[in-house]
């Protein structure tokens, strides 16, 4: 197949990443939902290392896993902060600076 | 998968059929996964959507030449951030589900709408811009895909090679410090421990469920030495789902020891029956 095929399946799961974060409301599925993106971004730059025959696309999409996971620890962890004060893993009962 | 990986060792030389047949099946698969993933409630089952979208896309990266990201992917996302993020929805409760009223009217038509377009928009720009078909590998890929990449890492990226691994342990600090949490009373000893359970009058562990003749299933209340049932025994979450559930243990209880008198009378008239004969 093509770079360009699976350069189209990337965008198409971008789209769904994205559309889930903007849907659900429980902030671990959005953390999932953004880890979804990320993967597809990855795809799109291993896709491109392909098209133009080197590998620096997908030492960028190595680096982009690495971020990914410390991305993800500090983002739990703060979750896990979060639940212990609320009780709560929804995005809207994090509401304590609008009022 | 080993003719896969084999192939993609040594450049992107697959059968065009095969390549196409399985990019078409993981296509599929992997988009109708993550579809799933935002519908589902539950967190888990999203979880575990995650994981087919992950895997299918480590075989994806394999079929491009990319080996080394392939098993990245399978060790780093699917080992580790999928684990991480299923430790977490256990430790944060199974059964928190989304809730279905919607805090903002019209978000989801409204969500799907901006999803839709933003899809289209790439699609259209991409479709736009020219995408040529796959380069003949260069040189710099070196001996194979994993020496070209660390050849690329060592030399080209050494220094967000070595930002990375501060990334990476400020991260490791920033999650010990958020879970950390101050006592805020000294750690029970075990003096304090002991002394306590002296205090509550029950110095024994509770009696253990289901130690009763004709069951062992753990929603079976114990049976004390003078003949009565003790709820103590058994967990409250048991019978919280025995409830759920239109269980009810009880009554097989009642009928264990009604059968189990009849029993008793029975054994004692044929004793005195025998006793009658041997006279």
């Amino acid at each position: 197949m093509s770079p360009a095929a699976y350069v189209f399946l990337a965008v198409i799961l971008f789209a769904i990443g994205g559309m889930g974060v903007l849907v659900r409301r429980n902030a671990i599925v959005i953390f999932m939902c953004i880890e979804l993106m990320l993967n597809a971004c990855n795809l799109a730059f291993v896709a491109f290392a392909r098209m133009h025959g080197n590998l620096d696309g997908q030492v960028v999409a190595f680096f982009v896993m690495v971020v990914a996971a410390a991305e993800v620890v500090v983002g739990l962890a703060i979750l896990m902060a979060i639940y212990r004060a609320r009780r709560s893993a929804s995005v809207d009962d994090a509401n304590l600076l609008k009022y | 998968m080993t003719h896969v990986l084999l192939a993609a060792g040594s450049g992107t030389n697959l059968d065009p059929l095969f390549s196409k047949g399985l990019f078409w099946i993981l296509a599929v698969l992997s988009v109708g996964a993550a579809i799933t993933m935002i519908f589902m409630r539950q967190a888990v089952h999203c979880a575990l959507m995650l994981a087919i979208v992950m895997l299918s896309l480590a075989v994806l990266y394999a079929m491009q030449g990319a080996p080394f990201l392939a098993f990245v992917q399978i060790i780093v996302y699917t080992g580790a951030v999928l684990m991480l993020f299923l430790f977490v929805v256990m430790l944060i409760g199974v059964t928190t589900s989304d809730s279905l009223v919607e805090t903002i009217r019209g978000q989801r038509v409204w969500a799907a709408l901006g999803g839709l377009g933003f899809l289209i928009l790439l699609i259209v720009g991409i479709g736009h811009a020219a995408i040529g078909t796959a380069a003949p590998q260069t040189a710099a890929n070196g001996s194979g895909n994993l020496t070209g990449i660390a050849k690329l890492i060592f030399t080209t990226y050494v220094f967000p090679f070595e930002v990375t691994s501060a990334l990476l342990i400020t991260a490791a600090l920033a999650a010990m410090v958020l879970t950390h949490r101050e006592l805020t009373e000294p750690k029970p000893t075990q003096r304090d421990l002991s002394r306590r359970r002296v205090a509550s009058g029950q110095v024994a562990p509770e009696p253990p469920p289901g130690v009763y003749a004709l069951h062992n299933a753990v929603d079976m209340p114990a049976m004390l030495p003078d003949g009565s049932t003790t709820d103590r025994s058994v967990s409250a979450a048991i019978s919280q789902r025995d409830m759920e559930l239109g269980r009810n243990p009880q009554a097989e209880v009642t009928s264990d020891l009604e059968a189990e008198e009849r029993l008793e009378a029975e054994r004692q008239v044929e004793a005195a029956a025998r006793g009658r004969d041997e006279q």
